[in-house]
C-alpha cells in the first residue's frame, strides 16, 4: 500500500520531511500559503551554519550529534554548500572567552596569527589567536529552500494553498486558530512493523513553526535579528564568530562581497520591529571584527522568531495521525535533515525516535 | 529568614533569569539550589501585544518570588517606565532598581538613582537600588524611601568578585538595620559565602551561574555557600590574631624522643 502524506508548512522543516518521505516513495502533498519560499518563514532569516560543534558551547549533546548529518545531507540533496569549515575569535580583552569556548566545545584546533592569516588573509594581525572547526560547513539558506523546493517538485511532490486542496486531504491550515486534525477520512490503515500499533495510511506532518502554539503550547518564540551587508572589500571564505560577553556575533560569508549578519536572541514571540538597539550591536560588533565593514552596505535588516520548546531541543510528537516537528529553535538547517530522517522512518519502519516525546497513536 | 519590606524569603540566593542556554536549564538551577526570589528584565524583551509572555509565563511557573528590574535603563524616565510596567506585568510592587550611568562598566548613576527611587517610592514601589558601596549614596537612598539596599560586589557580569571589601565592611557596619544584599559581579561561591560572612542578608547573581558549564550544578554550589556564609556570620567568627595559639596544649606533652 502506498502511504500518503500531508505537509503542512513549506519552511526548512516541511521542505526536509517531504525529501525523506519522498525518497521512501511516500505520495507527498505539501500544503503551503507562499508559491516560494519567502521572508515570510523564518528559514529565510537563518544564518546556514551547519555548525554542530560550536552550537555545542551551550546547546546540549543531541544538537552536536545529529547535526553532524546535516552537511552530506544537503549535499545529496544536490544544494551547493561550503565545507571549510568555521572560525572563532575574541578581541583582546575577551581573549578568556576564546579558553572557555575551546574547553566546552570539541572537533577544533587553536590556531597561531600566522596560520590565522594563512586560512583568512583578511583577519591577519587582527586576533592573535583562534579556534578553528575544519569539518563545519555553511549554506545560503534561501539558495537552500529555493532549490530544494524545486527538486521536490521535480520529483513529483505536489506544492497547493492550503485554499486549493484536494477534496478529502487533510489538514484544515487556514489560520492561526484552525486546528491541526488527523486525516478523518478512514483511509486504509497498516499494521506497522513495531508491534501491531495501528498506523494510519495517510499522514499529517505540522511543520508549521511558531503557528503551531496553537496546539502546541510549551512553544514559544525566540526572537532574532539579522542584518545583511555588501562590503566587497572584505574578503572571508568561511563563517566567523565573534566571542564577546555583551555581543557575540557571527558572519556568514554569502559570495560576492555579501555577508549575513547575526543573530540576536531575545526571550520574545514578537516576529517584527528590529530594533535600532540590536541593529548597533549587530554592525558595531561587525565592526570591530574588520574595520572595512564600517564602509559596506547595509542591504537588509531582519527579524523573526523562531520557535522553541522549553529546553530549545527540537521534538516529534504524534498525535493521531499527525505528527509534529517543531522547536527546531536556531538550528533549523542543521538539525531539519536529522528530524525529517527520524519522522521518516517512523511512519516507514516504526522506528521510534529519540526526540518523541509523545506518542498517542 | 531574610525580610525584605515586611516579606519573609526562606532562602538568602536570588538569581538572575537572563543568559541560561535554556528555560528548562533555568529552572534547573532554581530546582537545585531552592533561590527563593528570581530577577528578570523587562525592558529588552517588551514589545507590542506582550511578546514575552511566554518567557515570564515560565518564571511565574518556578513557584518563587519574582523582583522584577530595570536592567540596562540609562535614565530616570527609562528606568521608571519600566518598573511601571513591570508592575502590571507581575503584579508586585517590588523592583529592583538600575539606572547604568556609564555603559562599559554598567557602574549605577548615583544621581538618577536616587531621583528614580523618590519617584518610585512616592508612587508605592518598594524599591531594591542597584548601587555601588558608597555611604552618601546609601545615606540618600534610605532618605528617598528605600528600606533595601544592593551594593554591588563587582561591575555587572564581571565575576571579580568582592572588590572592595572595606567599603562593603564599612556600609555595612554604617547601616546594620538595612536589609543589604550584595548585587553583581560574583563569579565564585567562596565570594558569596564571604559577602554572608561578613553580614550581608542576601545575594543576587546571574552570569556565574548562567554562563557555567553546569548552570545548575553551580547554582547549588552557590546555595551552599551563602548557607555556610549566612551560619558563619551568626556564629559570631573568632578575630584573627598575630600569635599562634594551638588548640591543643603544649605544656606537659611527652617527649618524642
Amino acid at each position: 500500500m502506498t502511504l500518503r502524506a500531508t505537509i503542512v508548512g513549506a519552511g526548512v522543516a516541511g521542505l526536509c520531511v517531504a525529501a525523506e518521505l519522498s525518497a521512501r516513495n511516500v505520495e507527498v502533498t505539501v500544503l503551503d500559503r507562499a508559491e516560494h519560499p519567502g521572508p515570510h518563514g523564518c528559514s529565510w532569516w537563518a544564518g546556514g551554519m551547519l555548525a554542530p560543534f560550536c552550537e555545542g558551547e551551550t546547546a546540549e549533546e543531541p544538537v552536536v550529534r545529529l547535526g553532524q548529518e546535516a552537511a552530506g545531507w544537503w549535499e545529496r540533496q544536490g544544494v551547493e554548500g561550503t565545507r571549510n569549515g568555521s572560525l572563532v575569535v575574541a578581541l583582546g580583552r575577551d581573549r578568556r572567552e576564546l579558553d572557555r569556548f575551546a574547553r566546552r566545545t570539541e572537533g577544533h584546533r587553536t590556531l597561531g596569527r600566522d596560520e590565522l592569516a594563512e586560512l583568512e588573509p583578511q583577519l591577519e594581525g587582527r586576533f592573535d589567536r583562534a579556534l578553528h572547526f575544519p569539518d563545519e560547513a555553511h549554506l545560503s539558506p534561501r539558495d537552500a529552500l529555493g532549490h530544494l523546493r524545486e527538486a521536490l517538485e521535480a520529483r513529483g511532490v505536489r506544492f497547493v494553498s492550503p485554499e486549493n486542496r484536494p477534496q478529502g486531504s487533510a489538514c484544515p491550515v487556514e489560520g492561526r486558530e484552525a486546528p491541526i486534525l488527523g486525516d478523518g477520512s478512514g483511509a486504509a490503515r497498516a499494521v506497522g512493523p513495531d508491534g501491531g500499533a495501528e498506523r494510519p495510511g495517510h499522514w499529517t506532518f505540522d511543520c508549521r513553526g511558531l503557528a503551531a502554539r496553537d496546539v502546541l503550547p510549551d512553544l514559544r518564540g525566540v526572537k532574532g535579528e539579522m542584518a545583511v551587508l555588501r562590503a566587497p572589500d572584505v574578503e572571508l571564505h568561511r563563517p566567523v564568530r565573534l566571542l564577546h560577553p555583551r555581543y557575540p556575533l557571527y558572519i556568514v560569508p554569502r559570495g560576492d562581497g555579501v555577508f549575513m549578519l547575526g543573530a540576536t536572541q531575545i526571550e520574545s514571540g514578537e516576529r517584527g520591529r528590529a530594533t535600532v538597539r540590536s541593529v548597533l550591536e549587530l554592525l558595531s560588533a561587525a565592526y570591530a571584527l574588520h574595520p572595512a565593514f564600517g564602509e559596506a552596505e547595509l542591504l537588509e535588516v531582519g527579524v523573526d522568531a523562531r520557535p522553541a520548546f522549553p529546553d530549545n531541543l527540537p521534538r516529534l510528537r504524534r498525535r493521531g495521525d499527525t505528527i509534529h516537528v517543531n522547536g527546531l529553535f536556531r538550528h533549523g538547517f542543521l538539525l531539519a535533515p536529522a528530524l525529517a530522517r527520524m519522522a521518516a522512518e517512523y511512519v516507514c519502519d516504526g522506528k521510534t525516535p529519540e526526540v518523541m516525546d509523545e506518542n498517542h497513536g | 529568614m531574610a525580610t525584605f519590606y515586611g516579606t519573609e524569603v526562606a532562602s538568602r540566593l536570588m538569581l538572575g533569569t537572563a543568559q541560561y542556554p535554556s528555560p528548562a536549564i533555568l529552572a534547573d538551577a532554581f530546582r537545585r539550589s531552592g533561590a527563593g526570589i528570581a530577577t528578570v528584565s523587562v525592558r529588552r524583551e517588551s514589545g507590542g501585544e506582550r511578546a514575552g509572555a511566554a518567557f515570564w509565563d515560565l518564571v511565574k511557573e518556578l513557584g518563587v518570588r519574582v523582583l522584577p528590574n530595570t536592567a540596562g535603563c540609562h535614565s530616570v524616565r527609562e528606568a521608571v517606565t519600566t518598573a511601571q510596567m513591570a508592575r502590571e506585568l507581575f503584579d508586585t510592587p517590588w523592583i529592583k532598581l538600575e539606572v547604568i550611568g556609564h555603559a562599559d562598566t554598567l557602574q549605577p548613576d548615583p544621581f538618577g538613582l536616587v531621583e528614580a527611587a523618590r519617584i518610585l517610592t512616592d508612587e508605592g514601589f518598594q524599591v531594591f537600588p542597584y548601587t555601588t558601596e558608597d555611604v552618601v549614596l546609601a545615606d540618600r537612598l534610605l532618605e528617598a524611601g528605600c528600606e533595601v539596599l544592593m551594593p554591588w560586589g563587582a561591575p555587572i557580569g564581571t565575576g571579580l568578585g568582592l572588590t572592595n571589601i572595606y567599603g562593603l565592611r564599612t556600609l555595612r557596619a554604617q547601616f546594620p538595620d538595612v536589609p543589604m544584599v550584595v548585587d553583581a559581579g560574583l563569579g565564585l561561591p567562596s565570594q558569596a559565602a564571604m559577602a554572608m560572612e561578613m553580614g550581608y542578608d542576601a545575594v543576587l547573581l546571574n552570569t556565574a551561574v548562567a554562563k557555567a558549564g553546569d548552570p545548575a550544578a553551580m547554582a547549588e554550589g552557590f546555595a551552599r555557600a551563602v548557607e555556610a556564609g549566612r551560619l558563619a556570620f551568626e556564629a559570631d567568627p573568632m578575630e584573627p590574631r598575630d600569635m599562634a595559639a594551638p588548640s591543643t596544649p603544649v605544656i606537659g606533652k611527652a617527649f618524642l624522643e
